[in-house]
This record gives C-alpha cells, structure tokens and sequence, in this order.
C-alpha cells in the first residue's frame, strides 16, 4: 500500500512499486487529464508536479511519491500562476486537439514560477520536452507571455496576428 | 504453449465501400481503374446516377432538417448537434457557430452535443479531405434559418399576427409594430411543433447580419469562456476534456497487443508464462493475421489483457513471441533504402501517361538546353499525440445483442458498420460514441483499432476490453504516408522561356491496401497536384511509375500533395536559379495570365470531388497569394550572411496557400526559421481563427516534413520506436513568427475551399527553398536531417 496526496487529498494505492504514477492517475485514481503520449519522457503529455516539480509521470514510479505531492491538471487551477496561465490559454485560443495541453500547461506553470519574466529563449528551453502534434508552439509562447503579463516580441505577435486577418477579412 | 483463445479469422471486410459497386468494377474495369473509382463508388449506388459533386457525392450526403441538429428548451437553452469528427480544426466551435448564428442564439445559451455514429440520420460523418465546413456550411445554415422562421411563426401564432411583421433578433422574437416579444424558451414547444418550411421559403440572413460567422477573436468579449472561440477550450486546459481512453466501463479490461513487425507476417508460437505471472494480467488471446491486402482489418497479433493499463504493458513486455515472416512475402524484407534506390531506378523509364498536352519529345528536340532533377520524399506516420484506443462492450439487453463503442475516429459510421459486421449483428445495435480526437492527421480514419476491441470483446464474452496503443505501436503499424520518388525533366526554348516539363512520380498507392497487386497512382493521387498542375507552358507530359506498397499506405494529411508539391516547388526554383531570374517573377511567368482552366480539360477526374465549373484551377488565385506572401515578407529584401527566403505555391483541396519563408543556416548546419508569412485563400472564411490556427499547425508539421520526420524499414519492420527515433517539431525548432494571410476571406461569390490540409503542401519545398538562398544547398531528399552539417 502506497500513500500519496493527490490534489491536497490523501490516496492510498494497493498497486505494484514499479508502477508510472501516470497509471496510478489514469486507471486507479480516475484523474483521466493526465494524458498517456509516449511513455518513454519524450513527449511531456503526462506531466504533473511532485511536490511542486514537473515530472514525467508515465516513467516516474509511484514508489517516488510516497508521502509527497502530487498536482495535476485537475488542480492548477487552485494555483494562482495556474489559473493565470489557463486564462491565457483561453485568450489565445491555443489548443486545437487539447491532448497535449494538460501537460504544456504544467510545464509553462512550472517554468512560471521559476522564472515570471521569461524570455522567448527560456520558453524554448523549459518547454522542449512537451511535443504538440498540431503545432500551437507560436501560440504557447504568446500564452505564456500574456500571463506573465508581458508585452514582448510573442505578445506583439498575437496582437499583429489579428490585425493581419482583420484588415484583410473586412477588407 | 498456451492453451489460450484464437479468435477465428473474421470475414474480410470492406466497410462503408459498396461491395457490389467495387466487385462490379473489378469485373469490368479491372482493379486499378476500381480503385481509382473508389470514392465515386462510395458515393453512389446506382448504375446510371448523374455526376454528383461535394457533399451530394458523399454517402448519406447532406441533411438539413433543423429537428436533427437543434433542440430548444422552455428554460431558454438549445443544445445544438455537432456530428464531424473534432480533432483539433474546431469544427464542434464552427458548425454550432454556423447554427447559431443563423438561428439568432444567444451563443451563452448554447451547449454541444456530440453525434453518435449515424449518417441515415446526420448525413455524412467521414471527417477527411478538409470537407467538413465545405460540406455543411450551408446546410448548416438552412438548419439555422429554417429554426428561426419556425420561432417566427410561433410566435406570430401566439399574437395572431402576420409573421412577416415577427423577427427574430437574439434569442428572442420580437412583433415590429408593437415591440412586444417572447423569448426563444417561451416559443420552444410551439416552434418545435410545425413543419419545416421548405427550402424555397428560407431566408438566410445577409452577411452584414452574421453575428459570429467570419468575424475575428476580438469581436468576441475579451476573456470570455463561453465565446464561440473554442467549445471544449476550457474542458481542455482543465483536463477535464474526455478523449477515447478517458472514459470506463465497469469490470472494463484493459488490452495492449503485440502485432506482426512486418505487415503480413503472423504468429508462429508465444509464450505467455512469464506474462501470466504479471500481477494484473488476466489473460492471453492470439488474434489471426489480416490477409492481404487488409483494407482495414486489424494485423492480428497476441493480446495481453488485464486489470489496468500498466499491467497490461508489463505483460506484453513478458510475452515471447515467433513471428512467421512467410506470409508476409516481400514486406518481410521492406528495406526503405534499397527501395528508394529501385523507384530511382524505375523513374528513368518511361511510365504510364497520366497526362498530356502538346509534345514533350519534340520540346526536347528542339530544346536550347535540358534540366534534370530527382526529389525523394519519405514515409512518415501521423503519430497523432493520442495514440488509438477505442473500448467495446457487448451486452444481451431485452431487445437483443448490443455493442457499445466508445472512441476517438474520424469516420464513425465505418467504425459502426464494421463493428456490426464482424459481430454478427445490425448496425442499429451498435452505438459509436464519439469521443475528441487527440489529433488525426488521417490515422483515425483507419478504425482497425475499434474492431481489435470488438473482436477482443466477443472473445471475453462481451466483456468490456479498452484497446490501448502505445506510441511504439502507433509508429510500428501506422498506416503509412506513401514514400515518393519525384522524377523531372524540362526544356528551355531559345529565348530561356520553360517550352517543356515532364513529372514521372513513382510512388506506392494507398489503393494497394484494398486491392491486390495496385503499382501505380490513383487519379485521387495524380490529382494532387500533378495533372492540376497551373502553369502555362506548352508540352506537358505526366507519368506514373510502378512501385508496390509493402508496408499498409494511408491517408496522411495532405497526402500526395505532400511529395508532389515539394518535387514541383522545388523543381521552379532550380528552374528559376538555372535561368538566372528571380524565383518569384519565374513561377508568375509559368503561370501565365489569370485564367480559369478546367481541370478536366488536364485530364483531372477527381478535383477532390468538386464540380470541376465551380471549382476550376484559377491561376489568379494562385497569383494573389503569392503576391500577398511575398508582399508581406519583403521579398526582395537583402539579408545577413546565411540567411534567406525561400518560396512555394500549392492548391490543394480547392484552396490555395503560398508561403514564404525566412531561414537561417548556422556554421553547424542548425536550420533557424525566423519568420514564415503565409498567404491563404480558401475563398471565405466561416471561422477565421480556427483557419489560421490551421495555417499555424500546417506550417509547424511542414516544418517537421521538410527537416526531421522520416519513417524507416528494414528487414520489414519499422525502425522508428518513439519520439527519440521518430522526430518531430519542438516548440525550439518551430518558427520564431508565424504570420498569416488571409485573401479573398470575406469574398462570399466563391466556393468554401478545405482548410485543414492546404496549409501543408507549400512548406517544406518552401523551407528548403530559403535554405537554398542561404547557402547555396540544394536539398533534394527529404528530411533535410544533416545534410547540411558542414
């Protein structure tokens, strides 16, 4: 029997040791936003955070959470940074399928907290390990900008965006 | 050796394909010709239809009846139908837009309700070829309008008044001369009890009118969770948004499955006796090898299943398995790179014409001088981030035997239909619950994921079973883009004006997964920008070459357009670079002057199920783009050091997308991408934002084409396991700026044109293009990988 917190609420599971706490989530603790994209850390759907860091959680054993915490995409929103970032997700409409960005969302939260004026090279750098298939990447960018409350090149780019379409569809 | 099941080999199948319609072809026409015909097929029954185009074509075409997409609620709130597919284009956000729009919704009054598979009832469901607002736009519509007349006569009932003076505004019906009104709650029971006007009589609203339809984001209220933006945008950044492996039955079991490393190739032995004493593994089930060709038959395989997802993993880790490659014949000894060198091989010969116009050979003859060139594109698979997973359930309810489906695909109805055929039982006892998608890309039109489930099902007794792919899986047994060999030749007359051009592709065909023995292109895939080639020049000749498929080829996102547009693009501006003229000014002169061709009077036959008279190939178009891109990039313009533009043009299903690109190439050989500016006409857009999010993901995938993505075989299996081997963008290799262009988007006198997939086409011959202005680099395999390391 392992006991974790999830989301503030002390779990106890009865699974193997060597278990990804990706799977505790998905199959035991039914929180389903975790995302399952590769289980190798190679793609960052799974990300959550262990006592405040982001992890891979598809190839983290459960046996590492014993008597930590664990926050998920379920939560963040409880987070001042968190809901700040979901906002600006919704302001820039960056998701097109969405499987990946539970986990964009915990690494841009993560990355916020470390550095809250982060540059677009640090972006880069922090959000490498979380692949979108659609391609939202430049959106990403302008997302985590704006709720960091940054007018930089990415937020000019958004606002640049719209006027390219607006001149040109009302033309 | 196990003493577990085998499933006996179910019945080949070809779901949703009129059987009779196919047999008939292959009769008559023989194979290839079928094949080709397929979509025609698929599209109609009867022997002597007339031609049908766009949405009349496709299986159960179109409805409009505003009963089926609409439901009002005394409480004031409609909940509107969404039956396409969503995998990320926003169309559950755009086709509601289009309901409520015309209705007059209040749009925070409005909910979404996903279809279940069911095209007697929907019409058309099968959510590819960028066909979704093309289609429904303005069926749609109707729906909408047809719903706001019912509320307007309601209404003029209620007062005893004529319903010319009754207007619908924003979910309410206001009396003109009075100002007296009722809400559309109040109205709800009456409106819902008349007919439906006829279509005759339906008024659509006029575009100064429209409140959501081709209106921007800043329209809409700033911060605003409800805004037609995005429906499930705030389920997605909550995790709460349901996709096919987020939603369980009771006593549900979870299955991962070890399938035949080469397509063909079967279960010799297993054994499980290091699976079974995994904790959590319930059993072991070998499922038989498809034949081939398999359509979408499931590859067979050994079956692990068990309590839970991770146990399931862990069994099939433990499972020893001998695979028979015998059955595989050739595909068990694909090697990717022996075959590239044999369709070089065979594009020096001549192959079949597909098409012709003036005389090629005598433009050789008369040639000043000749250029040459090869370009290679290779597999790929469209690793969706979702990997497949669907969940069947089988249950003998007092009205029979009933399956229950849940999973993410683009085509329900085949998912549907093939569930029911394998089970033995009628469509209407199969529901299919259609979760989002997790990306698509053309995988999930392939449901061989949803009947492995069902065949898994039966097996256990009608015991629920979640069939789970892992990512090794996915790019393992995708169905793959083709791999394309993309041969040219073009003579210059003596004034160093292009007086002949010659495109021999050699590429496998999708159509070798339905029939056997298929070697050369479909008219679907020689459509894709080969015969609808725009230029103006006089000899014109295009070939197709042999080349069979040994591992299953699929639709990828925008599939053919893929290798021809980068052989084409990249081809014009070597032209352009021999002639020693500018690029752009070069590819305006092959286009010639601004004309409307008929794409049969190139031999086309497809035009992507468009009416060849409302959709001709418009060289102005074509013009307009590449004036808009270049405009907007600076053209022209002097750059530092290893550094350049780069340009191409593609139409693709019926739209038309120019881009620009500026590239950097470091010391290292490092590709930056500092800005692409793309240009986009795909005639009006109903949902501009959802069409530039397009554009945005079309550039980042086409980037990855163009750089990084590559699928390799060797002796007959996959050589890529993950994203470590299988490369794909990252957020630091996309474009520092993505800029978009929207041309002719409020233009409503043309046609819709698709939007997913045209974005794709133009960027990596684009890319490679600016590679070559900054560095003198001529890439002609793709991807560029490092090609370029000094």
């Amino acid at each position: 029997m392992i006991s974790v917190t999830i989301n503030g609420e002390q779990r106890q599971f009865d699974v193997p040791a060597d278990t990804p706490i990706l799977w505790v989530l998905r199959d035991f603790a039914k929180l389903t936003g975790s995302r399952f994209g590769c289980g190798m850390a190679l793609c960052g759907a799974c990300t959550v955070h262990l006592d405040g860091q982001p992890i891979r959680s598809c190839v983290s054993p459960i046996s590492m959470a014993a008597g930590k915490h664990i926050t998920t995409i379920e939560a963040i929103e409880n987070d001042s940074i968190g809901r700040r970032v979901q906002q600006a997700w919704m302001d820039e409409a960056v998701a097109q399928c969405g499987y990946c960005q539970s986990g964009q969302i915990m690494s841009a939260v993560a990355l916020l907290k470390q550095h809250p004026n982060p540059t677009d090279a640090q972006i880069d750098t922090a959000m490498a390990g979380n692949i979108c298939r659609c391609g939202t990447y430049t959106r990403i960018r302008s997302a985590i900008h704006r709720a960091a409350g940054q007018r930089t090149a990415s937020a000019e780019q958004t606002s640049n965006r719209n006027s390219d379409l607006f001149t040109e569809v009302k033309a | 050796m196990s003493q577990n099941t085998t499933i006996q080999q179910p019945s080949v199948m070809l779901a949703n394909v009129s059987r009779r319609r196919f047999m008939q072809g292959l009769a008559v026409s023989g194979a290839l010709v079928m094949a080709a015909r397929w979509d025609l097929a698929m599209a109609d029954d009867s022997p002597n239809a007339a031609q049908k185009y766009g949405g009349d074509a496709m299986p159960h075409g179109w409805v409009d009846n505003p009963n089926v997409f609409i439901s009002l609620a005394a409480d004031g709130k409609i909940t509107l139908i969404n039956h396409r597919a969503e995998m990320g284009q926003g169309i559950r956000t755009s086709i509601v837009m289009v309901l409520a729009d015309e209705l007059g919704a209040d749009w925070q009054l409005v909910s979404v309700e996903q279809a279940q598979a069911n095209e007697e009832k929907y019409g058309n469901q099968n959510t590819d070829g960028s066909r979704s607002m093309r289609h429904w736009f303005d069926p749609m519509r109707r729906a909408g309008a047809a719903m706001r007349q019912m509320l307007e006569q309601a209404a003029a009932n209620h007062w005893h008044v004529a319903a010319s003076d009754c207007l619908a505004t924003v979910h309410q019906v206001v009396h003109e001369p009075t100002g007296r009104s009722l809400s559309f709650g109040e109205l709800a029971a009456a409106a819902a009890a008349l007919e439906v006007p006829a279509r005759d009589s339906l008024r659509l609203k006029t575009t100064d009118q429209w409140r959501y339809i081709n209106q921007l984001p800043k329209a809409y209220p700033e911060s605003n969770q409800q805004q037609p933006l995005a429906v499930d945008g705030w389920d997605i950044v909550t995790g709460k948004a349901k996709y096919a492996a987020d939603v369980e039955f009771d006593n549900m079991l979870y299955a991962v499955i070890a399938r035949p490393p080469s397509y063909g190739s079967a279960v010799k032995s297993w054994d499980d006796s290091e699976t079974l004493k995994v904790d959590g593994v319930v059993k072991v089930i070998a499922l038989p090898t498809a034949s081939q060709p398999s359509a979408f038959e499931p590859l067979g395989g050994v079956a692990v299943l068990a309590t839970n997802t991770w146990a399931a993993i862990k069994g099939r880790n433990a499972l020893k398995v001998e695979w028979d490659k015998g059955p595989a014949g050739d595909n068990g000894r694909y090697d990717s790179s022996t075959f590239s060198q044999q369709m070089q091989q065979t594009a020096q010969l001549p192959g079949k014409v597909v098409r012709q116009q003036g005389d090629f050979v005598a433009a050789q003859q008369q040639a000043n001088s000749t250029f040459k060139a090869e370009y290679y594109a290779p597999h790929m698979a469209q690793a969706p981030m979702e990997p497949p997973a669907a969940i069947v359930r089988i249950q003998q309810t007092d009205n029979g035997i009933k399956a229950d489906v849940w999973t993410s695909v683009q085509n329900p109805q085949l998912a549907r239909d093939g569930v029911a055929k394998r089970l033995g039982l009628q469509p209407t006892d199969v529901t299919v619950n259609c979760a989002l998608l997790g990306g698509g890309f053309g995988r999930k039109a392939k449901p061989d994921y949803v009947f492995e489930a069902a065949d898994l099902s039966k097996a256990m007794g009608g015991r629920p079973v979640r069939v789970q792919w892992t990512r090794e899986d996915d790019l393992h047994h995708s169905f793959f883009h083709t791999v394309a060999l993309e041969h040219f030749e073009a003579t210059f007359d003596q004034q160093q004006a292009v007086s002949g051009w010659l495109h021999r592709s050699v590429s496998p065909s999708i159509y070798s997964l339905f029939a056997p023995g298929v070697k050369l292109q479909s008219d679907m895939e020689v459509d894709q920008g080969i015969r609808n080639l725009p230029f103006d020049i006089p000899a014109i000749q295009a070939e197709s070459g042999e080349a069979p498929g040994h591992v299953r080829i699929g639709w990828f996102r925008s599939v053919y357009n893929i290798p021809h547009a980068f052989g084409i693009q990249s081809f014009v501006a070597e032209l352009a670079h021999k002639a020693g003229r500018d690029h752009k000014e070069f590819l305006l002169q092959l286009l010639g002057p601004d004309r409307q061709i008929d794409p049969r009077s190139q031999q086309v036959v497809w035009n992507y199920g468009e009416n060849p008279e409302l959709y001709p190939i418009d060289t102005g178009r074509f013009r307009g783009v590449i004036e808009k891109a270049t405009k907007e990039a600076g053209w022209g313009k002097k750059l530092p050091k290893n550094r350049g533009l780069g340009l191409a043009v593609h139409q693709s299903f019926v739209s038309y997308c120019a881009v620009v690109m500026d590239v950097e190439v470091s010391d290292a050989g490092e590709v930056i991408i500092h800005r692409a500016d793309i240009a986009f006409d795909c005639g009006p857009q109903i949902n501009p934002d959802r069409v530039r999010s397009q554009l945005e993901g079309a550039c980042v995938m086409g980037v990855g084409i163009g750089l990084m993505t590559q699928i390799t075989a060797k002796d007959g299996a996959i050589e890529q396991g993950n994203f470590h081997q299988y490369l794909v963008p990252r957020i630091n290799q996309a474009p520092k700026q993505i800029h978009t262009w929207a041309v002719n988007a409020s233009n409503m006198s043309l046609p819709l044109g698709g939007v997913g997939e045209p974005g794709l086409p133009p960027i990596a011959p684009a890319l490679c293009n600016a590679i070559f202005a900054a560095t003198g680099k001529r890439i002609r395999n793709l991807p560029v990988g490092n090609q370029l390391a000094s």
